[in-house]
């Protein structure tokens, strides 16, 4: 016997590489254009950003895998494997729609009422609306089961009172999913008595605090809900049963090519700087990295395509974020090993240092956010059969 | 990889639970099963199953006898069935028929070359060729005047040095001094020794990958059983993230060496793809042989270092075949020239292409 980890050598279909020229295309203009800097060297404005996500909706690239009558595009998974590829590599501004793209999209498919369906996918597909996750809390991160900000029922919906924390990009977002307290846990089941909403951020009674990161950027926030009153139609699923609704959007939310490209521009800058005649220590260092890299890429191909086939890769999608946001974790540094010999250019600071510092900083967020390393080993080795 | 992609990975799979038990073949006082095994594998037509009929093979698929080689690992199998298959498809490549019995491959280090002189004879050494004090015939890529040429040699034509690998398996050099080959033919246009040594990879990438697939499994049933504390020791955390990792080795290993035999199987990939595929699957399948084998030890405590035991069978296999047809390092450095040569902007492209 063996634990039957599968991994299928899926390839890109055909379709897959033309559609891929189209998006490069897409994003060399855009760069042309001035949207966005290719090089991090500047960090970008709203305007453009919320623009961007317009002409990316425009070619149909948001929701691209809905079903047509909520506007998408039922294409592959693939194909959309592709499209945030090569986004990501590009350093395109895709925080305005990816969340509602990856998570809150299918969120609203599968839990949502008709009504909200019809009135709010159509406006993610289009690129005007941009999600946030409102899960986490002060006194509840790991242990999502911990939450306590409370929703309660009132005429026509209910009250939320409580804060959240960490939300990124709250303080831009038209929408949040958040995890409310509608319940207390039971003696069976500490994880019963959660639920999940809609919520639109503009509704009075949410304030938005900014938290500052080590990164210098500017993401995350405290949530403070006063009274907020949320209509009953925006509930998300069953009732104080959100703890049995995320499964198969998880593996797919779990082992995309973000899970391990968050740093990759410091390896291309790597071997920018060491030039087409390495020493033997750099061309070494270079050959793993990218054979890790390689590695990563494939499996992650791999559960999108086991994915598309209609499989449920939970436990193979777990291991790929675990080792690809490792490996996006280690990478800075390894990196800096191998540069510690390239002279530097005298005078202004080359794109190596300059993106090694920001990506030094970005690194330790990698194995938390969406879910710690030691959280993710514990899914892995339930998957297993060990707990 | 499922367990069953094919009729002759069924086959051979059923064949070597009954014959190729790790735990029999480790408490066996002699060889008795050896011959058994070879003969019954001969009988099933899996020695050569992806060999053209005409030229004494089963003719399967190139991909039927890649999931052979990951079955291999996973039973840690103590013949020469790997390098018989390499042998068997070297000499396919230049339309030689494959002759019966067990034999190896040289050479299979990248640095060493074998000559083929003006009179036809063989000069050169190979190092550490496996099983080669086992193998009737060698199938010896050599190098003459006009290219590349594969000869058959039989094995009491050449000199022998003997030694071992860490599992003590045979690991012999062979010294070719004036030796006449049986057969000898010219490979295609284009074919070179890099093409054998990567084909060496994805084998020893596949045997890793099954090697790894069972200590996986086999710690996990392990930590279920083994109480310490009162408790089994599958309960502790730190127990449960260590197999995670191991689960994480032995994906990546499967992913990588699947996915290159795949490259090599289906033959569309360019040469740098194929060459990206190969040699990544041989850096990182021995790089997972490294971690998962120590997680695999760490489990399991002392018994897992005891001769009885047959956790050795897989660890010392896995992190022998890393030195196999070039190390981790040696290709290290060969993809990172070949990398630095295409260019910083040259690397996405590439790494996407597939
Ligand atoms: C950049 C960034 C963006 C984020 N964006 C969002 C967002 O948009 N929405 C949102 O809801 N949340 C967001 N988060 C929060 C994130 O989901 C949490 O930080 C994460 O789940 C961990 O929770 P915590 O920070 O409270 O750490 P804790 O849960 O307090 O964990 C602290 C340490 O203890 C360990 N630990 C905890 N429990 C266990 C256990 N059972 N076994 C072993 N070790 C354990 C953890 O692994 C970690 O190392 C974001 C976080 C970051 C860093």
């Amino acid at each position: 016997m063996s634990s039957a980890l599968t991994f299928d050598p899926i390839r890109l279909p055909e379709a897959c590489q033309v559609l891929r020229q189209e998006v490069r295309a897409f994003l060399a203009e855009e760069i042309a254009m001035g949207t966005f800097d290719p090089t991090g060297a500047s960090i970008g404005n709203d305007d453009n950003a919320r623009a961007f996500a317009k002409r990316v909706a425009a070619k149909g690239w948001i929701g691209m895998t809905w079903p047509k009558k909520y506007g998408g595009r039922e294409r592959s998974f693939l194909e959309r494997y592709v499209v945030t590829e090569e986004c990501r590599i590009a350093n395109a501004p895709v925080s305005v729609f990816f969340t509602a793209d990856r998570q809150s999209g299918p969120t609203i498919i599968k839990y949502g009422s008709e009504k909200i369906k019809q009135s709010i996918l159509p406006r993610i597909v289009q690129g005007e609306l941009h999600f946030c996750i409102g899960m986490s809390e002060p006194g509840s991160g790991s242990d999502l089961f911990a939450a306590k900000t409370k929703a309660t029922k009132t005429d026509g919906g209910y009250l939320i009172n409580g804060t959240k924390i960490w939300t990124s990009n709250a303080h831009k977002a038209d929408y949040m999913i958040g995890l409310f307290r509608t319940s207390a846990s039971t003696k069976e089941n500490r994880r019963h008595g959660l639920t999940s909403f809609l919520v639109d951020m503009k509704t009075a009674g949410i304030s938005c605090n900014p938290i500052g990161q080590m990164s210098g950027l500017r993401e995350f926030n405290e949530v403070v809900f006063q009274d907020a009153f949320i209509p009953d139609d925006h509930v998300l699923g069953e009732i104080d049963g959100a703890w049995k609704q995320a499964t198969t959007e998880l593996a797919y939310e779990r082992s995309g090519p973000e899970r391990f490209l968050e740093t990759y521009y410091v390896l291309t800058e790597l071997v920018r700087a060491v030039g087409p005649h390495p020493d033997t220590r750099s061309a070494e260092g270079i050959g793993r990295l990218v054979a890790q890299l390689h590695t990563l890429r494939r499996m992650s191909v791999s559960v999108a395509g086991m994915l598309e086939a209609g499989k449920e890769p939970v436990v193979e999608s777990s291991i790929v974020k675990d080792l690809g946001t490792v490996w996006e974790q280690e990478l800075p540094a390894k990196v800096r090993n191998l540069a510690a010999f390239i002279e530097p250019v005298p005078g202004n600071q080359p794109p190596l240092a300059r993106r090694l510092a920001f990506a030094t900083k970005v690194a330790p967020k990698l194995t938390i956010q969406g879910g710690t390393t030691e959280v993710l080993r514990g899914i892995i080795a339930r998957g297993l059969g060990l707990r | 990889m499922k367990d069953t992609d094919s009729l002759i990975a069924e086959a051979a799979e059923r064949l070597l639970g009954d014959l190729c038990d790790p735990q029999t073949v480790n408490n066996a006082k002699d060889d008795k099963w050896n011959d058994r095994l070879w003969q019954a594998l001969a009988e099933n037509g899996l020695i050569h199953a992806s060999i053209p009929e005409e030229l004494g093979g089963s003719g399967a698929a190139l991909g039927d006898g890649f999931e052979l080689m990951r079955l291999a690992g996973r039973f840690a199998v103590p013949v020469p069935l790997a390098e018989t298959m390499l042998a068997g498809w070297l000499l396919a490549k230049g339309g030689l028929a494959v002759p019966q019995g067990r034999m190896s491959i040289a050479p299979v280090q990248p640095t060493d070359t074998i000559a083929l002189k003006d009179d036809g004879t063989l000069a050169g050494r190979a190092r550490a060729v496996s099983f080669a004090r086992e193998a009737l015939h060698f199938a010896v890529l050599a190098t003459g005047p006009s290219g590349p040429a594969v000869a058959l040699v039989a094995a009491g034509d050449c000199r022998r040095e003997e030694d071992e690998n860490l599992a003590g398996e045979p690991l012999d050099d062979l010294v070719f001094e004036g030796t006449r080959p049986l057969a000898m033919a010219q490979l295609p246009a284009g074919f070179g020794q890099q093409d054998l040594m990567l084909m060496g990879c994805v084998v020893r990438s596949l045997q890793i990958a099954g090697a790894l697939e069972d200590m996986l499994t086999r710690s996990v049933a392990y930590a279920q059983q083994r109480v310490a504390f009162e408790k089994k020791i599958s309960k502790f955390q730190a127990v449960q993230h260590n197999l995670a990792r191991l689960a994480g080795e032995t994906s990546a290993a499967l992913a990588a060496a699947g996915s290159a035999a795949d490259a090599l199987a289906s033959g569309t990939a360019d040469a740098d793809a194929v060459f990206l595929e190969a040699a990544a699957a041989k850096i990182r399948c021995a790089e997972a042989a490294s971690t998962g084998a120590a997680i695999a030890h760490q489990v399991h405590g002392a018994i897992g270092y005891t001769t009885e035991y047959v956790l050795h069978r897989f660890s010392l296999r896995a992190l022998g075949w890393r030195d196999d047809f070039g190390n981790e390092s040696y290709w290290a450095v060969e993809l990172g020239k070949m990398l630095a040569r295409r260019g910083a902007d040259d690397l996405w492209p590439l790494v996407a292409s597939r």
